[in-house]
Order: structure tokens, then C-alpha cells, then sequence
């Protein structure tokens, strides 16, 4: 029997019954609609989340001062023997191959009295680098100059809400401002650059690193951030700054974060999550693989006498086998189309109601569901389909 | 004895036993029957006499406990499921008392169907349904489901499945049982013609008259071929029938 014909003979034998064969394709596809649409949303989250990250580019390495991960400095008064993190350490780092830049980072929070008016906001210490290592640009005026060490000028540049709250339209440029009691002249505003995990990053000023060391007394940086150039491992770049800091420190009093690794890691733990509510959904795929198993069942019993015929007019028990997996498998399959259709349109009407809820469905994820449904589709059927190929066709013809 | 190599079918010694629970019932008992090539045969005896199962061995759907079965010289009681799978499809045509024919396939579909299990192309295949069409005057059915014609067309239909691969042998098992005369008539006249064109009819049949139509009956009783009858009148039935 040729494969058109098998598939032409389930085809008919399950449009014979449209109702029954209907209902139980409903099954699996409430079961991959569920699955879709789960798996949509989890996917969905993770773009929305590796996007938020992604936006300040990957090739980013960030060193933080202190072996351990738990941040912040050691209690002041006792001794300890890390040496800080300095703005020569981040001169020394610019210097490595493959580095395109690296940023000394302060950050604090201060009242910024400018053009007669009064703002808190956050004040961050940086150089020359931190558009390059942070994907940020300049709108008008020019970023803080690069300058030699121990001596940076009292610039700054102003994030572009800032600027709107304290000179609205007026330019800004040439102003002078004050920034915890020292003052400092405004060359340039930044382009805007949106929110952070719900962070205005606009509601910000950048004054020259050294500059914000003095004003919030502290000796050592928090972090320096180092870029590197595209399509260099992270590791080949993180092991140089390694090595670096230990020759200046003597030791590893110091922690090295990639954003590659990072992102894997958030990326493993979102992956998770889009798996966990997917198999969430497959479990209302399970109840539609049993449904499947009932129909076919059903199927063999009301079909005793046909198949005895079948095996009278020559067919082997093979072919008939093959007969009612194909049935199987097309029902589960139709229904997985259905569950893929019924799946997307409830992702985008989703999108459409909710745009605060960030819904996407991969080309791969439908592909699998189809793959899935006619997986379960032959799983299902194999129980019935052995069972109708291994009636006795004398009792399978005398059936009534 | 028969000459096995001049016989179409030679049966030795078949034995079939049933059990239910307990209770044993024999069928046929130490069977021994030959059968010529394009012979006319009635089946007849009281019900339960194993008339129904020795159609089912000569058509290789049941497997003798005992006795040997050849078919035209080859031994097929010991071939494999699937071997005897391929016989059934290319040497036997069944027809029975009701009529077997799938529901939700078209006339055309249900002539067509040993065409595609046998897997002939589509082309070879609709050209041979159309003759066969023809052939038995359902044309003007080919597109109606069985539920959709008179009992004399459903057995008309079957009667075209069972001989749309040429078989060398006919079963037909009651054919006529669920027909009233006048189609019944009509029937039994479709089978005979088939035999004229030199295909082997075998025919169980409870109608005294049907029977003896055929040029050779069998009778049976307890699961025993109790007499074997030959038309005298009809000299070359008896020649490659009874002797040589
Ligand atoms: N599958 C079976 N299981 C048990 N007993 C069976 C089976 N098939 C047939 N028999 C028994 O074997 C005997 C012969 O049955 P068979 O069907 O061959 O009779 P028959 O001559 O065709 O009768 P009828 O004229 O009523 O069709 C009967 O006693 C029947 O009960
Ligand atoms: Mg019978």
C-alpha cells in the first residue's frame, strides 16, 4: 500500500466522524494552545529582560573591589589588606590588548542647584570612556574630555531629564551648576536613554570621576568598567585584566563579572522558567493524548469487521498497523496545527490588550508543538493500532 | 487418489478443533478434498456441519490443526502470516452472506480497495475500477455509499472487489442469503459467468436449488465431507472433477 493511499484511507476514515474526530483533536489543541501561549510569554519575558540588559552592550567587564560578591566596602576602622580599586588601576586596564576602553565608576545621590532651581538626582563619577563602554551618545556639547591624572576640571554633563527639569528649553551649555556644594560647568547633555529595569537613566549628571571621589570623600572607586573589542571572548580579555590587577595589588582583592556570564546565567535561569510553565501546559496536552488513545480504541472495536475484511482482500497486519497510527497521528497533528493557530492568536491578542506584557512565540516553538502533537498522535495509537493488527480475521469478520 | 499437481486445491487429512470453555467442538474432521481449476462447487449441509470453516481454510484465513492444504501445488499451510497475506490478494476473492463493504467509502472506493492494498498505481487503478464499473452496471452508482444502494448492488459492489485482481478462486459463502430470489437469481448468475470465464466458484449455499446449479456438491455433516456428487450431465466437470 503506497503512503498517499494509507494517508488518504485515515484521512476519511477520521472525516467520516467530523463531531467525534473534532473533539478529540480539541484536546491537543487546547493542549499546544496552552503550551503556545505559556511558552510565548515565557519567552517573551526573556527577550524583554535580555534586551533591558543587552542595551549597554555585551562586551562590557565589570571590576569590583573585594574578593567575595557581597559588594559595598569593608566596616570602617579595621584593617584590611585589599587594596582599593584606584583611577590608575582603570589607566592601567585601557592600556591592555583588545581593550577599547574602561570607565572608573562613582555613583552617589545629591541635590543639583542650577539655573535657579533645586534637583536630587543620581551624580555619576566617570571619564572620557563611559559613552563608548556604556552605548551612549551626546546630544549637544561634547562629553567629559579625557585629562591627565590628578587633574580633572569641574565639568559636567547632564542627563536629558535633568536638564529638561532645571533649564527646560533654555541651553544649558556654559552653565554653572552646584553639585553638593562644588561647582561645576555644564559642556553637554546626553541623548535619552530610557528606563532600567524602572530606573529613569535620564534623571542623571556625569562629573569626572576624580571630581566625584572629593565630593563624597571617598579613596576608592566602586567599580571599573571595562569594553572590549566585538567578537573577542570575554574570557581572553578578562584573564589579561586578572593578571593586570594582580601585578599592581599583589593579590586577588578583586571581583571580575562578565556580562556574558551574567547574561548566561539569566538567560539559563529565564530558559527554566519558559520551560517550567510549558510543561505546565503539557499536562492539558496529556489529557488530550488520552483522549486520543479513548477515540482510537473506540475506533478498533466499531472497525472489528472492516479490519477483518481488510486482512480478507490480502492487507498485512502490518499495513493495518500503520493504518490506524496514521489515523492516530494525523488526529493529534490536526489538532496540533488547530493548538498552533488557536496558540498564536491568543499571544497576540495578548499583545494587543497587554502591551506591558512582552509576548513572543519562535518560529522553533511552533515547529516543536508539531512535532510534539504528532509524537503523541503516534504514542497514543500504537496500544489500539497493535490491537487491530492482531485481530484473527475469521472473528474479526463474524464481529457484529 | 488425486493427482496433487493437476489439482488446483488439495486438501489431506484437515482437521480443525474449537474450544469453548470446556467444550470441544470439532469442525472438520479429516478432510480430503480436490479441487480442478475452474470447477463449480456447492457447499451444502446442516448448519454448524463446518461449511463456513472450510471456506475459511481453503481462503487461508484459519489454520488446520492438522492435514496439509496445497494450492496450486505449493504447500501454503505452513507460510507465513504475511506470505499468506499475499496469496489471499493475488489467488482469492471473497464474497459473503453480508456483504462486508466499508461505509464510508463510495462504491468506487470499495471496488477500488484490493487495487490499493496491493499498491497499483493510481492511473492502472482508476482504469480498472471504471471496466469493473462497467462491467457489473454500476456506473451510475460509482459515487454512492453503500447505505446508498440495494442489496443487489451492495453484492454487485463485492462481487467486483472480490475479482477486481483476477483470483484464481472464488469463495463465496451464502451469497445470496440476504437477497430475495429475483437478486439472488441475478447474483448466482454473475458468480456462474465469472466460472464460465474460467475462474474456480465455490459456493456455500442452504438453497437446494442453488446448489444444484453447481456441476459438483459437496455435502456436509459433523464436520465431514459425507458425499461428493459430480453432474453426470455435465461430462467435462466430471472428467477433471471426480477421476484422473
Ligand atoms: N471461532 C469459533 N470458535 C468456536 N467455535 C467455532 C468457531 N467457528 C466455528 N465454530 C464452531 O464450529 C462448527 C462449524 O462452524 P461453521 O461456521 O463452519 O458452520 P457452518 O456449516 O458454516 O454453519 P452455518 O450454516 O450455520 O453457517 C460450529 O459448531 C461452530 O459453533
Ligand atoms: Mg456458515
Amino acid at each position: 500500500m503506497q503512503l498517499t493511499d494509507s494517508a488518504r484511507f485515515a484521512l476519511e476514515a477520521i472525516s467520516s466522524h467530523r463531531q467525534r474526530s473534532f473533539l478529540t483533536l480539541l484536546g491537543i489543541a487546547v493542549g499546544i494552545a496552552a503550551v503556545i501561549l505559556l511558552t510565548s510569554i515565557g519567552e517573551g519575558v526573556h527577550r524583554f529582560v535580555l534586551s533591558e540588559f543587552t542595551q549597554f552592550g555585551t562586551n562590557v567587564i565589570a571590576v569590583s573591589p573585594g574578593k567575595v560578591k557581597t559588594g559595598g566596602q569593608p566596616p570602617s576602622g579595621i584593617p584590611t589588606t585589599s587594596r582599593l580599586l584606584t583611577l590608575e588601576d582603570a589607566d592601567a586596564l585601557r592600556k591592555l590588548p583588545n581593550v577599547t576602553g574602561a570607565t572608573p565608576t562613582v555613583w552617589g545621590n545629591s541635590e543639583v542647584h542650577g539655573n535657579g532651581r533645586v534637583r536630587r538626582t543620581t551624580i555619576y563619577g566617570v571619564d572620557a570612556d563611559f559613552p563608548k563602554v556604556f552605548s551612549s551618545t551626546v546630544n549637544i556639547g561634547s562629553f567629559l574630555p579625557r585629562e591627565g591624572s590628578g587633574y580633572a576640571r569641574a565639568q559636567v554633563v547632564l542627563g536629558s531629564k535633568l536638564r529638561q527639569e532645571l533649564f527646560g528649553a533654555k541651553n544649558p551649555l556654559g552653565a554653572r551648576v552646584r553639585i553638593g556644594g562644588l561647582s561645576f560647568r555644564v559642556i553637554g547633555v546626553m541623548a535619552p536613554k530610557g528606563q532600567f529595569l524602572g530606573i529613569d537613566l535620564d534623571d542623571t549628571a556625569y562629573i569626572p570621576a576624580e571630581r566625584a571621589l572629593e565630593l563624597y570623600n571617598r579613596d576608592g572607586l566602586m567599580e571599573i568598567h571595562v569594553t572590549y573589542k566585538e567578537g573577542v571572548s570575554s574570557a581572553s580579555v578578562a584573564t589579561p585584566v586578572r593578571d593586570r590587577l594582580i601585578l599592581r595589588h599583589g593579590h586577588e582583592d578583586f571581583t571580575i563579572t562578565t556580562q556574558e556570564d551574567m547574561l548566561a546565567t539569566l538567560s539559563n535561569i529565564l530558559d527554566i522558567l519558559t520551560m517550567a510553565v510549558g510543561a505546565l501546559g503539557g499536562i492539558s496536552l496529556l489529557v488530550g493524548g488520552v483522549g486520543i488513545v479513548t477515540i482510537m480504541t473506540i475506533s478498533v472495536t466499531e472497525r472489528t469487521n472492516e479490519i477483518g475484511l481488510l486482512m480478507a482482500l490480502g492487507a498485512y497486519r502490518r499495513t493495518i498497523l500503520y493504518l490506524f497510527l496514521g489515523e492516530s497521528i494525523i488526529l493529534a497533528a490536526l489538532g496540533g496545527i488547530f493548538g498552533l493557530l488557536l496558540g498564536i492568536g491568543l499571544a497576540q491578542l495578548i499583545a494587543m490588550a497587554v502591551p506591558a506584557l512582552p509576548v513572543h512565540t519562535p518560529l522553533s516553538f511552533a515547529a516543536s508543538a508539531l512535532v510534539l502533537s504528532a509524537g503523541i498522535g503516534l504514542v497514543a495509537g500504537v496500544l489500539p493500532a497493535r490491537r487491530a493488527s492482531r485481530l484473527d480475521p475469521i472473528e474479526a469478520l463474524r464481529a457484529e | 487418489m488425486q493427482d496433487d499437481a493437476a489439482s488446483l486445491i488439495s486438501l489431506h487429512g484437515l482437521e480443525r478443533t474449537f474450544y469453548l470453555g470446556d467444550s470441544k467442538v470439532q469442525a472438520l474432521r479429516n478432510v480430503d478434498l480436490h479441487i480442478s481449476p475452474s470447477e463449480y462447487i456447492a457447499v451444502m449441509g446442516p448448519s454448524g456441519s463446518g461449511k463456513s470453516t472450510l471456506l475459511n481454510m481453503i481462503g487461508l484465513l484459519d489454520r488446520p490443526d492438522a492435514g496439509t492444504y496445497l494450492l496450486e501445488g505449493r504447500d501454503v499451510t505452513t507460510l507465513k502470516p504475511d506470505e499468506q497475506a499475499k496469496v489471499r490478494s493475488e489467488r482469492i476473492g471473497f464474497i459473503f452472506q453480508s456483504f462486508h463493504l466499508i461505509p464510508r467509502l463510495t462504491a468506487a472506493a470499495n471496488i477500488e480497495l484490493p487495487l490499493v492494498l496491493a499498491g497499483v498505481p493510481a492511473a492502472e487503478r482508476a482504469r480498472r475500477v471504471k471496466q469493473a464499473l462497467q462491467e457489473y452496471g454500476l456506473t451510475d452508482r460509482a459515487h454512492h455509499l453503500p447505505n446508498q444502494l440495494s442489496g443487489g448492488q451492495r453484492q454487485r459492489v463485492a462481487i467486483a472487489r472480490a475479482t477486481i485482481l483476477r483470483p484464481a478462486v472464488l469463495l463465496a459463502d451464502e451469497p445470496t442469503g440476504n437477497l430475495d430470489r429475483a437478486t439472488g437469481e441475478e447474483v448466482v448468475r454473475l458468480l456462474e459467468a465469472l466460472n464460465a470465464q474460467g475462474m474456480t466458484l465455490i459456493v456455500v449455499t442452504h438453497d437446494q436449488a442453488l446448489g444444484a446449479r453447481a456441476r459438483r456438491q459437496l455435502r456436509m455433516e459433523d464436520g465431514r465431507i459425507v458425499s461428493d456428487a459430480s453432474d453426470v450431465g455435465d461430462v467435462s466437470a466430471a472428467a477433471t472433477g471426480s477421476s484422473g
